[in-house]
């Protein structure tokens, strides 16, 4: 178990060196030159010098071979672009935003949280849904129920996410008044952050209406999020409800008498969780993709709307690092989720 | 056939895609559009009405005839899409699982790094690089699209690279190109039509998602996806703008879900969903 524990948690910096290389890589086959595309038409051939010079650009790619062989140093093989960025990265210096000026770091600290709260939600709205409707298809297999649940099942992976935002606030904000359209509490109300998640929050800080108020901010886009995760989940959970409801041990405890609720219950819907978990886990992780779509709808000051107005300011420092924050985040669920089968599955032994 | 007949689903399924395939096929006939000169300002932002099922735009377009045109720019850019990720995903998995060893470790690595980033991430990263434009958005959604198809090829290669029939056609003298093309791909092929089919919708959407981000198609272009952008800032005066081409977006990637779907059970009836 410990080896396999080490041998898991090492395995990832391969890949997050690979990750990093890569979003250093599509950043320098930028064809025009960063520091033209940020000065824009109002640069002059002096500032977009200095700026390059700035942002480290006058500096080799990889190797400085020429600094190397004239200085006869060998720390001066490494003053590149790759190695500066490198270095940066692991002191967690993500560069500055090209607009704010602000710390791409400071930023991401702020912002994580939120899209950390909504991505719970979404996955517990997701997980719910999708497995208490997963269940009931498969124990109503071959019915107008059934049938019902796999099109909403298919329905699920087939909306447009932002899409689906946007008919939500038309229906339930606009239309029925019933759910705030945008941000995370009211405007008026103002909130001291302890955590950045505001449910939690609003307890610390005894803010009961305000506890009401951030979940009532919650729902639509947890649910226009969530939405994707929980037609996968109940797929998964339908199958795999049924594989296991063929099992010899299930019809033994149905023999038995035991009743059919505990059977369903204990018997049946543990064991058929595993594979429902891996869909859970790399569901979550592609919510943060989503988010990027649906916080830019509902304005929630999350990382995915951050990485929104980066890209229609065309903000590469906050692009760059918000897409790198992202997939690290993923890696690290990924590999949480396989540890996890453990805890959930004693049968599974590494 | 028969078989496949009898999965209603995926009859419906086949039912839309053949109404978007044959619609698309003949808009330039049945309903001729030039993006870049059909607007009529006298008719800005009109509801829906008998003359124009799914009202004009803020520049007078009937908005019908866009999202129809939308459903060739979708669709063809998608076949495209799954096309160059096929092709290279099936030619990368091949080549690891039949040359095995480094190549196969440092292709299997790049393949992590591409899984890496969780949904449209990456294809964002790249065109937020190379630049806003639908052939950016198609290059960066194919490298998406590579990894489904390199490790369903390399595994099912690798079931087959040590049967008696492969080991025979070696024997025989055969190079090992010969070899993949003629002995391992064709009796591969099932797995790669079933993703092949279920990455259609996924492409669909994807490329919406980026035009709505504003990184895939640009205006004029009647895009779903940058139709509904554009239509989302007017959302509570004129809502059938972003609605609309929201549900053509809808109906053919569910058309392309439930015919995959159907597919998959019939090539694979162990998989059965």
């Amino acid at each position: 178990m410990t080896t396999y524990l080490i041998r898991r948690v090492l395995g990832i910096i391969p890949v997050l060196l690979g990750v990093t290389f890569m979003v250093f890589a599509i950043n320098r086959i930028v064809p025009s030159n960063p520091a033209v595309a940020i000065l824009g038409d109002k640069g002059t051939v002096e500032s977009q010098r200095q700026l390059a010079e700035e942002l480290g650009l006058n500096k080799p790619v990889f190797f400085d071979v020429e600094g190397y062989r004239s200085s006869g140093r060998f720390g001066r093989l490494f003053d590149s672009q790759y190695f500066t960025y490198m270095g940066e990265l692991l002191t967690g210096n993500l560069g500055k935003s090209f607009m704010t000026r602000a710390p791409v770091t400071d930023s991401l600290k702020v912002r994580f949280p939120a899209t950390m709260e909504l991505a719970i939600f979404s996955i517990i709205i997701g997980s719910v849904l999708g497995i208490v409707l997963g269940v009931v298809a498969a124990l109503r297999r071959g019915t107008w129920v059934d049938t019902g649940m796999l099109f909403i099942a298919v329905s699920g992976v087939s909306f447009p996410v932002f899409w689906t935002a946007i008919v939500l606030i038309y229906l339930f904000s606009v239309q029925l008044g019933w759910f705030p359209p945008a941000g995370r509490l009211n405007v008026t109300s103002t909130l001291q952050p302890v955590t950045g998640l505001f449910v939690i929050d609003t307890l610390l800080r005894g803010q009961y209406k305000m506890f009401l108020d951030s979940l009532h901010h919650l729902v639509l886009p947890a649910f226009a999020l969530g939405t994707h995760a929980m037609a996968l989940i109940m797929r998964m959970t339908r199958s795999s409800m049924l594989d296991v409801l063929r099992r010899d041990y299930v019809r033994t405890a149905s023999s038995k008498g035991v009743p059919p609720l505990v059977v369903v219950m204990k018997h049946a819907f543990r064991n058929a969780l595993v594979p429902v978990i891996t869909v859970m886990g790399l569901s979550f992780g592609s919510l943060l993709s989503g988010a990027i779509l649906v916080e830019a709808i509902f304005n929630w000051p999350g990382v995915g709307s951050w990485i929104f107005n980066a890209i229609t300011q065309r903000d590469y420092p906050v692009i760059q690092g918000g897409v790198l924050f992202v997939a690290a985040v993923f890696i690290v669920l990924n590999m949480l989720v396989d540890l996890s089968y453990v805890l959930i599955d004693p049968r599974i032994r590494y | 056939m028969r078989r496949f007949l009898r999965n209603r689903s995926g009859v419906i399924g086949l039912a839309i895609v053949l109404f978007f395939t044959v619609t698309t096929l003949l808009a330039p006939v049945l309903r001729p559009y030039n993006a870049g000169t059909d607007r009529n300002l006298a008719k800005r932002l009109k509801p829906p009405s008998a003359e124009h099922v799914l009202g004009t735009d803020e520049l007078g377009r009937d908005v019908l005839t866009r999202v129809w045109h939308g459903g060739r720019v979708s669709l063809s850019v998608s076949l495209l899409v799954v096309g160059f990720s096929a092709l290279l995903g099936t030619a990368l998995g091949v080549l690891a699982a039949i040359m095995r060893g480094w190549l196969d470790l440092s292709l299997s690595w790049f393949i992590d790094i591409l899984l890496a980033f969780p949904g449209i991430l990456l294809a964002i990263a790249i065109v937020a690089a190379l630049g806003a434009s639908l052939t950016n958005a198609l290059v960066a959604i194919s490298i998406m699209g590579i990894p489904g198809y390199y490790r369903v090829m390399r595994s099912a290669i690798i079931g087959l690279r040590d049967l008696e029939f492969v080991q025979a056609a070696e024997a025989l003298g055969s190079s090992k190109l010969r070899v993949a093309l003629k002995h391992l791909l064709p009796n591969a092929l099932s797995p790669l039509i079933v993703q092949v089919t279920l990455a259609i919708g996924r492409t669909v959407l994807a490329i919406a998602s980026l035009g709505f981000l504003g990184l895939g198609a640009q205006p004029p272009t009647p895009e779903w996806g940058l139709m509904i952008k554009a239509g989302y800032s007017q959302f509570l005066t004129a809502p059938w703008l972003s609605i609309a081409p929201g549900f053509a977006i809808y109906l053919a990637v569910l058309g392309f879900n439930m015919l995959g779907d159907a597919i998959r059970d019939h090539f694979d009836p162990q998989l059965r969903t």
